[in-house]
């Protein structure tokens, strides 16, 4: 099958490349890219680990082809960190409350958290926990993740952060 | 799992898309938001030689309203319709319907056009269509047509589209005011497509139903309506008895498929369950 030329921006770099129509945006992103940051875990669109933000959507990059993200901007794990290389909040959570065990999961993780952190900088543990329900975690509960998230929030909004009491 | 090969096309508009798909044939499928069809291919259960790519098309996006309806664009994401002002505050049982579809990353992706379109009785739109009384206009090399959601389901994959046809938006009558609605879902867990799923719209009169419409998804090949069963309801007030009655010709009309989600008998059986909530609720929701 020809190849097509692709080109779009990833982490703020013009990136460019030549794909089959039929090669994923996740193996775009990896194996053209040589960004492994963004995993896969299920191919079958249920657990979330391959999550990069594509013009402003979480999206599973296991179930969209490179063709369709011509022209469009994305952000992988590797361009969460702030802009003079220390870590985002959300990473710095992530590590302070001990959000991972294996650390599959958290790059996903972390790229779905950020954009539901945009959407709603303060969300309740509820809304925490529906808005990371297209991500899987097989090691952890779930429960320092979503402390981690909730430590990012306190941080971007400014406020201390507390635990709930247990 | 990588899909087989195909050549990919993205017209840029309506008419484009229908000459593309009608030249190309049988083997050319559309592709929407493409969480149905792209981990279809991933498993080679679909090999579709051309994929005619709908996200170029401006047309096809957008809520507006037209008269008493709401006319909703085939591209419309489930993402774009949680947000919209206009679908939770006209027919809040669509916002409440789609936040149970999949999870966010699906959300942002999945379109109203595809999920109607696709014919997968698991999904939960077509029912919800069926019980608003929704149209879905096709478009085809030989114009437009206007088909009822009710009549465009004919089996499991199977609809009223001839190939070449596009389905270009749905347009949603608006319920009337103070109108009560529940859509009840279960389902093994979040993301999870319908163990079994009941859509009620209703209006009271008096304290009595004086309209319902009920629809079902996942308990047939195509989803249904539950026509019987909103007749044994109206005129009551929804006593222990007539809710019995109801789930009971309800489930009367189910035949859903053995599958990881129960035997035949456990689905029915949880579909009318579903009716009975869905109804109790609709008419807590009632002014
Ligand atoms: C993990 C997971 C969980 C899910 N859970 C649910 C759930 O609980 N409930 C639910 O309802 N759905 C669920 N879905 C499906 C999801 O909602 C899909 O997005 C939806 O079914 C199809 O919409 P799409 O826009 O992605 O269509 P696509 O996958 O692009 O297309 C689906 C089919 O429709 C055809 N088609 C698409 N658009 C048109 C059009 N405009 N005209 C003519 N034909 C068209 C395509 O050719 C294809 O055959 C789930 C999906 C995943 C991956
Ligand atoms: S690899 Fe994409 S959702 Fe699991
Ligand atoms: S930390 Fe291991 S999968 Fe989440």
């Amino acid at each position: 099958m020809a190849k097509t030329h692709v080109t779009m921006k990833v982490n703020g770099a013009e990136v460019e490349g030549l794909v089959e129509p039929r090669t994923l945006l996740v193996h775009f992103i990896r194996e053209n890219l040589q960004m492994t940051g963004t995993h896969i875990g299920c191919e079958t669109t249920h657990c979330g680990a391959c999550t990069v933000d594509i013009d402003g959507m979480s999206v599973k990059s296991c179930t969209m082809f490179a063709v369709q993200a011509e022209g469009s901007d994305i952000t992988t794990i590797e361009g969460m960190a702030n802009a003079d290389g220390t870590l985002s909040a959300l990473q710095e959570g992530f590590r302070m409350m001990h959000g991972l065990q294996c650390g599959f999961c958290t790059p996903g993780m972390i790229v779905r958290a950020h954009r539901l952190l945009k959407e709603n900088p303060s969300p309740s543990e509820p809304e925490i926990r529906m808005g990371i329900s297209g991500n899987i975690c097989r090691c952890t509960g779930y429960q320092n993740i979503v402390k981690a998230i909730q430590y990012a929030a306190a941080k971007i909004n400014g406020v201390e952060f507390r635990e709930a009491a247990e | 799992m990588i899909p087989g090969s195909f050549s990919y096309h993205r017209p840029a508009s309506v008419a484009d898309a229908v000459k593309l798909l009608s030249d190309l044939g049988e083997d050319a499928r559309p592709l929407a938001g493409g969480h149905s069809l792209v981990p279809m291919m991933k498993l080679r259960l679909a090999t579709p030689a051309h994929l005619v790519d709908l996200h170029g098309i401006a047309a096809l996006k957008g809520i507006s309203r037209d008269g008493n309806n709401l006319v909703i664009g085939a591209m419309t994401t489930q993402h774009e319709l949680l947000a919209s002002d206009e679908v939770a505050k006209a027919m809040p049982i669509m916002h409440e319907a789609a936040l149970l579809i999949a999870d966010p990353q699906v959300r942002y992706r999945g379109t109203i056009g595809g999920n109607v379109a696709n014919g997968d009785p698991g999904n939960d739109m077509p029912a919800l269509m069926m019980t608003l009384g929704a149209t879905y206009r096709l478009e085809g090399a030989s114009g437009a047509r206007d088909v009822p959601a009710a009549d465009f389901y004919q089996g499991a994959y199977f609809t009223a589209l001839e190939p070449g046809e596009i389905l270009t938006s749905v347009s949603v009558p608006v319920p009337a005011t103070g109108h009560g609605y529940a859509y009840e879902k279960l389902k093994r867990k979040v993301g999870d497509y319908a163990t079994a799923a009941a859509a009620v719209v209703l209006t009271l009169a008096g304290g009595k139903v004086a309209t319902c419409s009920i629809g079902l998804t996942n308990v047939h090949e195509t989803p249904l309506l539950a026509a019987d069963a909103a007749k044994v309801v109206i005129g009551t007030s929804l006593d222990a008895a007539t809710l019995k009655k109801a789930a009971v010709a309800a489930e009367a009309i189910m035949a859903p498929a053995a599958d990881a989600r129960g035997p035949v008998e456990y689905r029915k059986h949880v579909g009318g369950i579903m009716v009975t909530r869905a109804l109790q609720r609709a008419a807590a929701v009632a002014k």
